[in-house]
């Protein structure tokens, strides 16, 4: 038996299809995945993220830390509330995780807190990274296990969460910028996403969050599972760690490398040797984005024929419910081409090769 | 609770089988299957005249979350794939024993329409996998 979420109950009784995930028993779908899809793209959809870990970190060295830490650089985070996108790297350039690491704000006597979410298959692996190399920093590391999270996204989603704050936090709430957070009480509400939808990613106390969903249920906000979750992240271009990054893939060959930020020169941080020698002789893979022209799905692992080129692999297909057709994320070689084929079920179907994101904000970006 | 309707043959692989009366029989997958495998974005069934074995993949069901083949429950030749699939494939979850069939054949032998399951054998099957 896998973990469960303080929403776990909740899903039950409503009728979810239950699925193991990186260990925890998350809902797949309640019923039709592909309208979960729709109602994310169209009016507003809501996740239990409680799966996914939040580790804060705070000390006098927090900055300092996560500057070395993290591929990105935290120095861009100035005001609190500010959030950045990161890869954590291991010493050969190879992907930990990714993350996203929010500005909490300055605290007592210089010190700054942080906040990190990471993926649910990589939690305890992270916090153990995260612990061994905080030892020289003097930095708090907690893990934040009671908090429950929920994603509400879709072009009416932060309105419809906002109707549940107080009038003034509200007001605040609706005037983040993307990428930005804001603390209410216990409530932390971050203008962020897994969809390619506007929304919000909304961490509370697991005692608030059966209120928070049913109230948001009868706001006419639609309750989606994992399934939904993966097909809008693919047509957003985003990747999934495990699938289109692990440890064995660098930033530069899975579409990551505005992630990085390798000024200042003289900022030192976990994997920058390694991957400035992979940036210098030039990644021999690249990210693309895929359309199939034919009826058909793509899946990952499938093979990608490059003509005269070589071979690459799906790291992500399925059938786009925006699009109704099949797209995928591959890993090819990094050359520049604009048609492949694709071994689907041991036939070979044309593919094109496209720059993700498929879709955002609801409008599709790929003819 | 899926649905096994008793005038039907039924696969360990999740097929059923319909005896039609001109002797040729019409091939799906249960209800169980298709609720398993959940909303159905593309289906490949074979084409007319191909003769399959028992126990040959001979079509593919594939839904948002993966792809599935369907094997054949009986030797024959194929008579027709089912035309509407190829648009609406969301009918094999909508009706997998009645629009969503899969194809048609003419089965070689009728020794291999006896060894196939009763709805009754089924269910049980499906029971046990519950447990």
């Amino acid at each position: 038996m896998g973990r469960r979420t303080p929403l776990y109950e909740l899903h039950r009784t409503q009728g979810a299809r239950m699925v193991e995930f990186a260990g925890w028993e998350m809902p797949l779908h309640y019923g039709s995945q592909i309208e979960e899809h729709h109602a994310v793209r169209r009016t507003a959809g809501m996740f239990d993220v409680s799966h996914m870990g939040v580790i804060d970190v705070r000390g006098q060295k927090a900055r300092a830390f996560l500057r070395y830490l993290l591929a990105n650089d935290v120095a861009r985070l100035g005001r609190p509330g500010r959030a950045l996108y990161s890869c954590m790297l291991n010493e050969s350039a190879g992907i930990l995780d990714d993350l996203i690491v929010y500005f909490l704000g300055p605290e007592s006597a210089g010190s700054e807190a942080f906040r990190i979410v990471v993926n649910a298959g990589t939690r305890e692996k992270d916090l153990a990274w995260i612990r061994e190399r905080a030892q020289t920093f003097e930095v708090e590391v907690t893990e934040r296990d009671e908090l429950a999270m929920i994603a509400v996204q879709g072009p009416q989603a932060r309105e419809r969460l906002a109707a549940l704050l107080a009038p003034e936090d509200a007001q605040t709430a609706l005037s983040l910028s993307p990428f930005s957070a804001a603390a209410f009480g216990e409530w932390f509400v971050a203008r962020t996403g897994y969809t390619g939808e506007d929304g919000f990613e909304v961490m509370l106390p697991a005692s608030d969050v059966l209120r928070v969903w049913r109230e948001l249920a009868e706001r006419g906000v639609s309750r989606c599972g994992l399934g939904a979750r993966d097909t809008l992240r693919l047509e957003a271009g985003m990747n999934l760690y495990g699938s289109d990054m692990d440890e064995n893939t660098h930033p530069l060959e899975c579409g990551l490398e505005w992630t990085v930020a390798f000024e200042p020169a003289d900022r030192s941080f976990v994997g920058r040797e390694a991957l400035e020698a992979i940036r210098a002789r030039g990644s021999a893979r690249r990210r693309v984005g895929l359309l199939l022209e034919e009826r058909g799905v793509l899946r990952s692992h499938q093979k990608v024929i490059v003509p005269g080129v070589g071979e690459g692999e799906i790291t992500s297909g399925t059938f786009s419910p925006t699009l109704q057709r099949s797209i995928a994320l591959a890993r090819v070689p990094a050359a520049q081409f604009d048609r492949v084929q694709v071994d689907v079920r041991g036939k070979l179907l044309p593919a094109r090769v496209v720059e993700p994101p498929f879709v955002r904000r609801g409008k599709v970006l790929v003819g | 609770m899926s649905r096994v309707p008793a005038d039907l043959k039924y696969t360990k692989s999740h097929e059923w089988v319909r005896e039609l009366p001109d002797g040729s029989v019409e091939v799906g997958i249960t209800d169980h299957a298709q609720d398993e495998l959940g909303e159905l974005v593309f289906v490949e069934v074979p084409t007319e005249g191909r003769t399959v074995q028992a126990g040959e993949a001979c079509a593919v069901v594939e839904s948002v979350k993966a792809a599935s083949d369907v094997y054949s429950p009986v030797s024959g030749t194929v008579t027709e794939g089912n035309p509407r699939l190829a648009s609406e494939p969301e009918l094999v979850n909508q009706d997998p024993y009645g629009a969503g069939w899969l194809m048609r054949l003419r089965p070689s032998s009728r020794d291999e329409l006896q060894q196939l399951l009763s709805a009754a054998d089924y269910e049980a099957q499906l029971a046990e996998g519950d447990a």
